[in-house]
């Protein structure tokens, strides 16, 4: 069965959710639940042919949406809740106005937020201004301090070294 | 739709001229690219649309590496002509539906030169492809990572230094880059090694998926690997990395197959040699039992227990078995129940034409 996302993917998530009191069963690949902020757990659904089954009831992932989820992209008017919903960004500045969240989400799915390879074209627009680069900064310090709060030390010592070398 | 406009059909590949073309069918790369300043698919309007078109366009007239190309707009094209796009691997499913939605106004377009092929509007704004006979990753990055820097000049393509080529999936970012290669494994189904196989891709970062998007089931024993991840790797170490394990699957396959004919030597026998009867004598097919008849005469000109049939001519018949190919030979609709009659005539035309004499 191929994930009802991406259409790329089989699809190794089947997640049961009671909305209104109706069941709905959607298929997911594990990179789109992961987008849509279903965990998995480590080691569940690593076998592309094997089941698992979340049920959750009606306080879905998307209900638990933190604060700031409805403050909309200034560019194209998408917000996180929209991204959680549909799986698809609304433009390329989304990635600036949601920085924080698709850091975190890019490093699940990838294993690193930090492209390496091909540039042929590094815009002035996209490379980070001054202000860009300071509001960057109060971001990994909020990320920092979170880190250090979950004791999450390889994260904070991470962290720490980004700050150093936008400081 | 006028095939012949497409250059060499978009169908080089199917000549069977790679390596390993025994085992690996085809090497496919997709890169995905977006403009700054335009809304994604999501949040388009039909302005928005309209204006990538018109940037590509421009650009694609003066890339060096489209020469000689065609370009095709789904708005125009019927539901079959779209259908038979799709069956040939040159959009993919949601491209050719989205051509006719939108009251024609969707903007969707594809332009093919040679192996390069360029959808445009699709999930992302553009979508770069390469398709090339049997096992040839490098190869078939060398041909796209041309077009793909001359676009790259003469647009103002969307890139975040940290998190690379923004795509509207966040699953895509970074390279954009997805490669697959198309692999024949019956010899794996059949001593039940496959599942093990498949397990292994997924904790090396690959994954899987069959021939045709449609339905989850793999039909005739065909596998589609490809990379889980685009972020984080370089296009080469991603290509290398795929390109080791699809390496690795086939020496399994091939010591599998060795396995069988040591060990069950007339089972296979038979089964190659019924496969190869029913597609000569049938009167009526069904495109799964094709492919899996298929996969079985395939199976036994790998073991080159079939003599004198050519993995091009097999090749052909995936390609032309499928519905609107069938419907466009015929003058049909791809939904005429009297296909399966077609295909089943076609099929014995071909491999009358290239018969062997039985042993
Ligand atoms: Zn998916
Ligand atoms: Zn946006």
């Amino acid at each position: 069965m191929l994930c009802e996302h991406c259409r790329e993917r089989d699809a190794v998530v089947h997640l049961t959710q009671i909305v209104d009191n109706a069941v709905t069963t959607t298929h997911l690949c594990e990179p789109c639940a992961a987008a849509k902020g279903v965990e998995t757990g480590a080691g569940v659904a690593k076998f592309p042919l094997g089941d698992f089954l979340a049920t959750l009831g009606k306080s879905g992932p998307a209900e638990q949406a933190e604060a700031g989820s409805d403050i909309p992209c200034r560019f194209c008017g998408a917000t996180l809740r929209d991204f959680r919903q549909s799986g698809r960004l609304g433009c390329a500045r989304c990635y600036a106005s949601f920085d924080a969240h698709l850091r975190d989400l890019l490093r699940r799915l990838h294993g690193s937020s930090q492209h390496v390879g091909e540039m042929y074209r590094l815009s002035s627009a996209a490379a980070p201004a001054e202000s860009e680069t300071q509001r960057r900064l109060g971001d990994l310090r909020e990320q920092l301090r979170r880190a250090v709060d979950a004791e999450n030390f390889e994260l904070a010592a991470e962290l720490r070294d980004r700050i150093r070398v936008l400081e | 739709m006028d095939l012949t406009l497409i250059p060499d059909g978009g169908l080089a590949w199917l000549d069977a001229s790679g390596p390993l073309a025994h085992v690996v069918l085809s090497s496919r790369i997709r890169l995905a690219r977006n403009l700054e300043g335009i809304r994604f698919a999501v949040r388009a309007r039909d302005a928005d649309r309209r204006r990538v078109l018109d940037l590509v366009d421009a650009a694609w007239q003066r890339s060096a590496a489209a020469r000689g190309g065609a370009r095709f707009l789904l708005d125009d094209l019927g539901p079959d002509d779209r259908q038979l796009l799709h069956e040939r691997h040159l959009v993919s499913k949601e491209l050719a539906a989205a051509g006719g939605e939108r009251g024609g106004s969707s903007g969707a377009a594809v332009y093919l030169a040679g192996s390069l092929g360029l959808m445009v509007n699709e999930e992302d704004h553009l979508r770069l492809q390469t398709l090339h006979s049997g096992f040839g990753l490098t190869q078939a990055y060398g041909a796209l990572e041309r077009l793909d820097s001359e676009l790259g000049v003469a647009l103002p393509v969307a890139f975040h230094p940290e998190f690379g080529y923004l795509t509207a999936c966040p699953t895509n970012a970074g390279t954009g880059l997805r490669a697959s290669v198309l692999i024949h494994l019956p010899g794996l189904v059949l001593t039940k090694e496959i599942s093990k196989v498949l397990q292994g891709l997924s904790q090396v970062g690959l994954t899987f998926r069959g021939l045709y998007g449609e339905g989850s089931e793999v039909v005739g024993n065909f596998f589609q690997l490809s990379n889980q991840t685009t972020l984080g790797k370089s296009e080469e170490e991603l290509l290398d990395h795929l390109g080791k394990i699809v390496r690795q699957v086939v020496a399994y396959e091939e010591q599998a197959r060795q396995v069988l004919l040591r060990d069950a030597p007339t089972i296979i026998e038979d089964k190659v040699w019924r496969a190869y009867g029913l597609l000569r004598h049938a009167r009526s097919l069904s495109f799964d039992e094709a492919m899996n008849l298929l996969s079985g005469v395939r199976l036994g000109v790998g073991l080159k227990l079939i003599a004198g049939l050519s993995v091009y001519t097999l090749n052909k018949l995936l390609i032309f078995t499928q519905p609107a190919h069938l419907a466009a030979l015929e003058v049909r609709s791809a939904n005429d129940p009297e296909l399966r009659a077609t295909r089943a005539a076609y099929v014995r035309r071909l491999l009358d034409a290239e018969a062997a004499p039985p042993a």
